[in-house]
């Protein structure tokens, strides 16, 4: 690893004024991803501000019936935590699906939003990335795709964005809270992340001397949601696609959905279309695949990943159908 | 740092991780190296009785906290994995004790899991030690012996 100095920030405001005049520094908070890509010669910072003292560890219900989460909140922390396991189900499920134990008692939720992709590509400094190294190429065009995107994708980066519990976040409406010594500001999650476009490694809304120091999420519209993971092993693997879910329905008509997918595209992927679709329909089988489908209309898939459009399709039925298979869609 | 009880003093680089200032520094080999990336779970150690991944730690960032290794524990589980066949190579087993003590204690806590939904409440049924030991690789493949004698635990 290459040598950088080291600064343990007692407080927000010592951790923004150490980055602010620091182009190349880096906020280090649980560590999971961040030094793994050190270790890769992928991220390579100068300064390596150490956050994970800062006091931002608190998990909050806010009037109105919302909850407010600090940054620093440990993943496992954030998944038992009684508010979540009751009101946001599906994030409680997400987080749990999502890497081991071990990772999950060191990861900070802040954290989560900003981990890198994957992509196997991106991680081997040998092979042409346009994330890693702007204008050298897409490697993984026309190799190893089982594991790209399919939606939201472009032809200088088909990486997705490997996180479980964002996906919970954009379905649940949260929103991101963030500070620099310039003022704070509130990102929506379904924009906080960027798609590839042309320029894939500009990855986040979020200014370098930004810190992330807050995720709100409004009072849930049913406590009847859901995540369901699919991928090639049992557990601690990515998702070949994932699916997070809450339906509220009346009279066996859909008066409320919120979708979002995972580990098909470049961001946590809120699917607005297959909302449009399902928002008063009747409660279905039939609906729910025509949501599916229209959402997926757009998809483009590479000779490795064409198999995750049917899957996406059949997990978005399966997840909404378990959401109504209780007998309480009436 | 606090390793196993006692006050270590180490003068290091902030790109030595917790597992090599262990191994490397402090002369605590129990602690092993796997991938050192995070996917195999042979460097789990406790940090104030939580389970970590020592090589994604900079040991810097642990100063101050109390870290536990294989070395410092004395633990049912130990004898149970012997009774139970639960190694064949022994690699990943510091790695499988350190984590199987705090998954206990985790477990204790009322900690959930992906599979706790579908599972009676409390009990520690082999799926979910299987789901909740799914972050320590055994790659002889003794996962059977390593269930049974974590199950033997627990009861």
């Amino acid at each position: 690893m290459r040598t950088f100095s080291y600064v343990r920030a007692p407080d927000v405001e010592t951790a923004l004024r150490a980055v602010a005049d620091e182009p190349n520094a880096k906020f280090l908070g649980g560590g999971t991803n961040l030094v793994d890509l050190m270790r890769e010669n992928v991220e390579r910072p100068d300064v390596v501000v150490d956050i994970s003292r800062l006091p931002l560890t608190g998990v909050e219900e806010l009037p109105g019936g919302g909850v407010r989460i600090g940054a620093l909140v440990r993943n496992s922390a954030l998944a038992a935590h009684p508010l979540i396991r009751t009101r946001y189900p599906v994030l409680s499920q997400a987080i749990l699906c999502g890497a081991s134990a071990q990772l999950r008692n060191m990861a900070t939720v802040g954290g989560n939003l900003l981990q890198r992709t994957r992509c196997l590509y991106f991680y081997d400094g040998a092979s042409a990335c346009n994330k890693r190294e702007p204008a050298s190429g897409c490697a993984a065009i026309g190799g190893f795709t089982r594991n790209h995107g399919v939606l939201g994708v472009s032809e200088h980066c088909i990486a997705t964005h490997p996180s479980d519990l964002c996906v919970a976040l954009a379905a649940l409406d949260a929103e991101v809270e963030v500070e620099s010594t310039r003022g704070t500001r509130r990102i929506p999650l379904t924009g906080f992340h960027r798609l590839p476009g042309s320029t894939p490694h500009v990855e986040s809304a979020l200014e370098p001397d930004e810190l992330v120091t807050a995720i709100e999420l409004p009072a849930p519209i049913t406590e009847r949601s859901r995540y369901r993971k699919v991928r090639d092993r049992a557990s601690y693997a990515f998702a070949l696609v994932s699916v997070a879910a809450a339906l509220e329905t009346g009279g066996g008509t859909v008066t409320a959905a919120r979708l979002a997918l995972g580990g098909v595209a470049p961001k946590p992927w809120r699917a607005v279309e297959a909302e449009r679709v399902l928002l008063g329909a009747p409660a279905t089988e039939e609906s729910f695949r025509a949501a599916a489908d229209a959402e997926l209309a757009a998809a483009t898939a590479q000779d490795g990943n064409t198999f995750k459009i049917e899957l996406a399709r059949r997990t978005i039925v399966a997840t909404l159908r378990d959401l109504t298979s209780d007998g309480s869609a009436t | 740092m606090r390793v196993n009880g006692a006050d270590e003093p180490l003068d290091i680089q902030p790109q030595v991780s917790l597992l090599d200032a262990l191994r490397e520094h402090l002369g605590l080999t129990g602690t092993k190296k796997g991938c050192d990336q995070g996917a195999c779970g042979a460097c789990t150690v406790l940090a104030d009785g939580e389970r970590i991944n020592s090589c994604l730690a900079l040991a810097v960032q642990y100063e101050g906290r109390e870290i536990t290794t294989i070395e410092g524990i004395d633990h049912p589980l130990q004898g149970a994995f012997v009774r139970h066949d639960g190694f064949q190579c022994g690699y990943c087993t510091s790695g499988q004790i350190c984590s199987a003590v705090g998954m206990l204690a985790e477990h204790k806590d009322g900690m959930p899991s992906a599979v706790t939904e579908h599972a009676p409440a409390g009990e520690l049924s082999p799926a979910e030690i299987r789901e909740r030991m799914s972050g320590n690789l055994c790659r002889c493949g003794a996962y059977n012996g390593i269930v049974e004698a974590i199950q033997e635990v627990a009861r």
